[in-house]
């Protein structure tokens, strides 16, 4: 830390707290007692239960963690493959070229994801490229939106990998191919899981693109957690935002202890 | 095998690194590339291995064209000065490397490995991983590395660089020692430090300003530089600006004799005088002048004394009595340990 006197460190930390707990914890902390509520009229909640976690993990509200879930991994995972192609291919690229490559792919994080949504489901609702009303619009919807956040860390990552590994790996006889395979993509390996990591967070909490575009068949839980409040049922919304977030922490969680023992250096 | 420059020009954004550079270094042999920074002397070593592309002239390998080549199929071993170890592999899978990428037997790897790592003083660390070794036992992994492919040409980049002082003198012998187990391996050798070029080289070549200065066996750069720039970056020397006279030279009214071949009487030459050769007190070839400045250094002091403007270096054997700031001292010299340099002849 950059104080060193005792009084300015414990300054510091109440200034912390004031900022962070109203802005951060508190809201966090009020859906969770929301969630075990029936009532809220006084200072704190009232007429405890835990029946909204009942709802909340059986029937519609599972099957939607599930559809979540499915939805969040692949796209993460389809995101992912394209964004680290993309990043690898343009790091071969001259400059100016390699410029345009990356604003592309910043395309989809710049425009708002409603027009995201709504062009993804203006360009797959006619034939030959029909998607609309399967699951596969709104999982394309999301790989879209959170290809720019792969793309984004593994090239960040790949122009701090240092040469000198594929180099010596050339000189040492390595075909290109298996010096991607071997050398480079192992060392990028930290950068990969912590963006699929965020892919995966991204893409979990996706509203508005889904919005428009979800199947019957295909409700994520967001789209449950909106309708659950936009009827009034808030206390029953605030616990299925609380699985949304656990399941959402836990994953990442997960992941995180992947990265660390994927990390070398 | 050897390696042989055919007039390689490299330029980067038109801006010249590597001036037509012409050099071969024998199979066998230890050729160290030697000058200060941005010399170029990198850039050669890069354009055999084949990381940057010559804009002309052309790289042989063993009288091969490798110049349009890409680096995975030229052959060679490489020793770069931050090791490049492959942090995700341990000490033995980095040594094996190379051979896996060749597709060479599981059998024969396996040898080869133990083989290298022997031979590097490293087969205790085989299982260990290259965070977890200092960093002369990851420069052994790395020159083990190298060594594994079996190549007939060995590249080394400052590979003492990173060292500490009493490392790079132990590593200095290993090398020497590598070198005279593997008779047949050609060395290009690039280093900044004078003292690893002297010790390891069969022959320096002494770069600057992207271009080849001087190339000659080490005694011969050291005992006859052929311009300033050699005599000052190989060795050290004193520089000192003479008219050159019948049978000597004159230097601040003084005559001084020395061989005078091959350079017209009335001339403007330098005088080159390695400091060690000077002594102190009457003789023949005397200065006179102030001491400047006094070094003890352990075995030797330096005298910078100052005769009519310039300093002269002079490396004495640890003085009992030693002479003071300001006092006015005679500096001599045998004739025949000085050389005189043409003006003209490099760039000084």
């Amino acid at each position: 830390m950059l104080v060193h006197s005792r009084r300015a460190k414990w300054a510091v930390w109440a200034v912390f707290l004031v900022l962070f707990l109203p802005l951060f914890a508190l809201p966090l902390l009020v859906v969770l007692g929301a969630s075990f509520a029936t009532h809220w009229s006084g200072v704190l909640p009232s007429g405890l239960t835990t029946g909204h976690y009942r709802a909340a993990t059986r029937g519609e509200a599972l099957q939607a963690l599930t559809t979540s879930l499915v939805t969040a991994v692949t796209a993460s995972l389809l995101a992912l493959a394209t964004g680290t192609w993309a990043a690898l291919a343009g790091a071969a690229l001259k400059k100016r070229h390699r410029r345009l490559l990356d604003a592309l792919f910043v395309l989809p994080v710049a425009v708002p994801s409603v027009v995201v949504g709504l062009s993804v489901l203006v360009a797959f609702s006619k034939p030959p490229m029909l998607l609309n009303g399967t699951r596969w619009i709104v999982i394309l919807a999301h790989t879209v939106l959170v290809t720019a956040f792969a793309h984004q860390s593994v090239s960040a990552a790949i122009t701090r990998l240092d040469p000198a590994y594929e180099q010596a790996a050339a000189s040492l006889g390595a075909r290109p191919a298996y010096v991607l395979w071997r050398v480079r993509l192992p060392l990028l390996l930290p950068s990969l899981t912590a963006a699929a990591g965020l892919c995966f967070a991204l893409s979990m909490g996706e509203l508005s693109a889904t919005m428009m575009l979800y199947p019957p068949d295909w409700t994520p839980l967001p789209v449950l957690i909106y309708a659950a409040t936009d009827r009034g049922a808030l206390f029953a919304g605030s616990a299925i935002a609380v699985v949304l977030m656990a399941a959402t922490l836990l994953v990442l969680f997960a992941v995180s202890r992947v990265r660390t023992r994927a990390s070398y250096r | 095998m050897g390696i042989r420059f055919d007039s390689v020009t490299v330029a980067y954004d038109g801006n010249v690194v590597l001036d037509s550079l012409d050099l071969t270094v024998e199979p066998g042999e230890v050729m160290a590339l030697l000058g200060p920074s941005g010399s170029g002397k990198t850039t050669a070593l890069r354009a055999v291995a084949g990381f940057v592309r010559p804009a002309s002239g052309r790289v042989f390998l063993a009288e091969k064209d490798v110049t349009d080549l890409p680096p995975h199929r030229r052959g060679i071993g490489m020793v770069v000065q931050q090791y490049a170890l492959f942090p995700h592999l341990r000490v033995d899978e980095n040594v094996a490397f190379g051979l896996k990428a060749r597709k060479a037997p599981k059998g024969e790897i396996r040898g080869r490995v133990a083989e290298a790592l022997e031979m590097t003083g490293m087969a205790a660390y085989a299982r260990r991983f290259p965070r977890e070794l200092s960093g002369g036992q990851q420069q052994r992994v790395a020159i083990a590395r190298a060594l594994a492919i079996r190549p007939e040409v060995l590249l080394l980049d400052e590979p003492l660089s990173a060292l500490d002082a009493r490392l790079r003198s132990g590593m200095l012998t290993e090398l020497a020692r590598l070198h005279r187990e593997l008779p047949g391996v050609s060395m290009l050798y690039v280093t900044h430090d004078q003292v690893e070029a002297l010790t390891l080289a069969d022959r320096i070549a002494v770069m600057d300003k992207a271009r080849l200065q001087a190339c000659g066996t080490p005694r011969e750069l050291y005992r006859s530089p052929a311009d300033e720039f050699t005599a000052s970056f190989v060795g050290g020397a004193n520089l000192v600006p003479v008219t050159v006279g019948a049978g000597g030279v004159s230097f601040a009214g003084t005559e001084l004799k020395v061989a005078t071949e091959g350079v017209a009487v009335g001339a403007r030459a330098t005088l080159c005088v390695r400091p060690h050769v000077v002594g102190l007190g009457q003789g023949p070839n005397q200065l006179v002048g102030v001491v400047r400045e006094i070094q003890w250094r352990g075995a030797t002091h330096r005298l910078y004394v100052e005769v009519d403007g310039h300093t002269v270096m002079a490396d004495l054997r640890e003085l009992k009595d030693p002479p003071a700031h300001g006092d006015l001292v005679s500096l001599h010299f045998a004739p025949d340990d000085a050389v005189l340099l043409a003006a003209g002849a490099g760039h000084g």
